[in-house]
């Protein structure tokens, strides 16, 4: 940089500048009105977002608390069954049947099995949704062991009961008559509060620079 | 001659004019926006040091099959990552927003300054803080391995634990609020300081392109930073925004850092935009061709880039209809940008185009980004993406529009405005060497990719199959060519100021303009004390 002259006060103000700082300040706490707005958004999409899957049936979320089923049409589906289980969670869990048909409007009834593998009882709790995601509207689940947080004591195994119904008007609707096979899957996670009581939850303790405990997985 | 141009302008205060501010109050309390411009160029400089090294790492690992210098996936991770966040919010935004829009902003709608000097300052020292904590994560720990993207799981306490990751993420915050802060002050200033007869449709295209950036940043940024909030509760305070086993979605991170990230694209291009427009009217000696259509086309392409967020995620398992919009929503920008594209050829259709280095550099982003928009475009079809998702065609894409666009941006600003902030002019057979160097170095190394990711390559492997070994050596030998021209463009800088070939206000004849050269250069420390009057 060459020298340049500095002076050393404040531009002389003109006098319109008052006028214009009121200006300034309008436009400012407007635009930093718009960013407490956007940040506030972002935490209402929250909710917002667990409300639009639950209505849609977006993400493959499935239908619950609905009405039973209404009786069985002709047309069949093939129901398969996955299983999977998080690192975290010492469990062994699969699916008691690979797959079943069933027909559409028909109830179903399949089970999945639990076992703790550990030394010490594990809670655990499981999520789900269907594969296409489409069909996540028509999938109604009457009962389950989802959300519900269980606890297996050491070497403990339980049978989990899924009963559901497809519903006929999947057959109606341009986006899902095509469909010849659902997957329902179940992911089993440790839950928070038994991470919290055994000391792994998150890291808010002391970082390492490794995993806190090494996941005791089964694997 | 410099010293007689600010004397007759501002004869009312010369007694003022034998204080400089010392070192310390001029460069680190700084509130003068060219000054804060300067600190923004050097310091966007620094931060391509280091990414321009992490990816010249990067690219010698991928030279061969097998793993040559990294130690595993995660420590390869962790330097891709790294570079991403660099260049982003590091390199591009300093050098485009904090940089040339700091510099000249104010002084194209002939505003004494930005409109909340301090506010300036505090931008540009935010971002210092942020570069160092995400440079240092990378030797903490194993490093912060999520990509850019920083998608849970894998960005989660699981899979990437220890402090390397929230030191990341609290690097974007401090980055984010230096944007946010930056771009309430732009937007003030070009809404309340435009000097008078300064109306918006007279204003510079740069500066119209700066406010829709301004715009996108205040309206994205802080969803990035409600994200990565939630993101480092989620991490060390046990709530479960994203994580499944509490109710939470990690799919939800992807919508709300991709309504973020898909505007961020744009906060990238706008400036540069703006700054090839302005030289293709310079070299061309004619106004820019349909100066409206420009403005409006880049407040289409800012309003249409806030819902097509989800083309980015046709593979995360939304519905075929969503799809179908947003493959739609996204093809629609090709318009606007069609626009652009066209409107810069016919500028430049019939002029008297003098080749200055500069000039080279709009040309050359016109053509590259036109083949980066291209690839876009495909990439835009959701059934395509199935195939093209997260492969090396991706990777081709966007450093077509952001390594060779928005790149190509900041050289081609850079060479036109050198003189007017340094005060000396860059030597340009010199400049032209770097440009060639730069053209061939970086078309070599990204060109190969298209091949690669349309053979199936996938992203973000430290290593590969055989059968892709012959163009990743080409793309290897590319970069390093593009290395060396980075390396050019310091020599280029380091002899502008050993030669001190003075410039003149306005050195590029009667196609400049704009008002950054009606003052002298540089520019005195206090432009438009008497406000210019715009007719």
């Amino acid at each position: 940089m060459p020298e340049a002259p500095f002076p050393r006060s404040e531009p002389t103000p003109p006098p319109a500048n008052k006028q214009r700082a009121q200006g300034n300040r309008r436009i400012a706490i407007a635009a930093f009105g718009t960013v407490v707005g956007m940040v506030g958004l972002s935490f209402a999409a929250v909710p917002l977002y667990a409300a639009f899957c639950k209505a849609t049936g977006y993400n493959g979320t499935v239908q619950t608390g609905g009405p039973a089923a209404p009786g069985a049409v002709e047309r069949q589906v093939t129901v398969r069954f996955n299983a999977t289980t998080h690192p975290s969670l010492p469990w062994q869990f699969e699916a008691a049947q690979k797959a079943m048909p069933v027909h559409l409007g028909e109830s179903g009834l399949a089970f999945y099995r639990a076992a703790n593998r550990a030394d010490r009882p594990v809670e655990g709790v499981a999520t789900y949704n269907v594969t296409p995601e489409v069909v996540g509207k028509y999938f109604h689940k009457t009962a389950c062991f989802c959300f519900d947080a269980q606890t297996l004591q050491p070497g403990q195994s339980v049978e989990m009961p899924v009963s559901f119904w497809v519903d006929p008007e999947m057959a109606k609707d341009p986006e899902t008559r095509d469909i010849r096979t659902i997957t329902l899957s179940y992911t089993f996670f440790r839950t928070l509060a038994d991470a919290e009581r055994t000391g792994a939850l998150a890291s808010a303790g002391p970082h390492v620079g490794r995993m806190a405990e090494p996941p005791t997985a089964t694997r | 001659m410099a010293q007689a141009a600010h004397d007759t302008a501002h004869s009312g205060h010369d007694d003022h004019h034998d204080h400089a501010p010392g070192f310390v109050s001029r460069w680190l309390f700084s509130t003068n926006h060219k000054d804060i411009g300067t600190l923004y160029i050097i310091f966007s400089v620094v931060a391509a040091c280091v990414g321009v090294t992490l990816s010249i790492l990067m690219r010698i690992e991928l030279q061969e099959p097998g793993m040559q210098i990294f130690s595993g996936g995660q420590a390869w991770n962790a330097m891709v990552s790294a570079h991403g966040l660099v260049m982003v919010f590091f390199v591009v935004m300093p050098a485009l927003i904090g940089g040339f829009g700091n510099w000249f902003v104010p002084i194209m709608i002939g505003a004494p300054d930005m409109a909340f000097p301090r506010l300036n300052n505090i931008s540009f020292w935010l971002i210092v803080p942020a570069f160092m904590l995400l440079v240092s994560s990378m030797f903490v720990g194993q490093g912060a391995g999520a990509g850019w993207t920083i998608y849970p799981p894998l960005s989660d306490s699981t899979y990437q634990s220890g402090p390397s990751m929230d030191m990341a993420l609290f690097a974007l915050h401090l980055a984010g609020a230096s944007s946010i802060l930056g771009a309430a002050n732009f937007i003030t200033t070009i809404f309340n300081m435009r000097a008078p007869g300064m109306t918006l449709h007279k204003m510079p295209l740069f500066v119209w392109a700066m406010l829709v950036t301004a715009f996108l940043l205040l309206l994205s940024v802080p969803v990035l930073g409600g994200a990565i909030t939630m993101l480092i509760t989620d991490r060390n305070f046990g709530t479960a925004f994203f994580r499944p086993e509490g109710g939470g979605d990690p799919v939800l991170f992807q919508h709300l850092f991709w309504f973020f990230g898909h505007p961020e694209v744009y906060i990238m291009i706008l400036p540069a935009f703006g700054i090839v427009s302005h030289i293709l009217s310079t070299f061309s000696r004619k106004p820019i061709f349909g100066y409206l259509g420009m403005a409006y086309a880049m407040v289409a392409i800012g309003v249409v880039g806030f819902v097509v967020w989800a083309h980015h995620m046709f593979t995360s398992g939304i519905s075929v209809d969503t799809r179908a919009y947003f493959m739609a929503a996204t093809m629609i920008i090709a318009v606007p940008t069609g626009i652009k594209i066209f409107s810069w050829i016919a500028t430049m259709w019939g002029g008297s185009l003098d080749f200055r280095t500069p000039m080279l550099y709009a040309i050359g982003f016109v053509f590259l980004f036109t083949v980066g928009g291209v690839t876009g475009v495909k990439l835009a079809n959701a059934g395509v993406t199935v195939i093209l998702h997260n492969t090396y065609y991706v990777i081709a894409h966007f450093h077509y529009v952001l390594s060779l666009g928005a790149v190509f941006g900041i050289y081609a600003g850079f060479y036109y405005w050198i003189g007017k902030m340094s005060g000396y002019q860059y030597p340009e057979f010199w400049g032209k060497v770097q440009f060639w160097t730069t053209f061939i170095g970086v078309n070599i190394t990204f060109f190969p990719m298209h091949f690669l990711g349309a053979q199936g390559m996938p992203r973000r492997y430290p290593d590969y199959p055989d059968a892709f070994a012959g163009w990743n050596l080409v793309a290897s030998i590319g970069s390093y060519i593009s290395a060396a021209s980075f390396l050019l463009f310091i020599w280029v800088v380091v002899l502008t100021f050993i030669r001190k070939e003075k410039a003149a206000a306005n050195p590029w004849g009667e196609g400049a303009t704009t008002l950054e050269w009606q003052v002298s250069s540089p520019p005195p420390f206090h432009t438009f004390d008497e406000l210019p009057r715009i007719r």
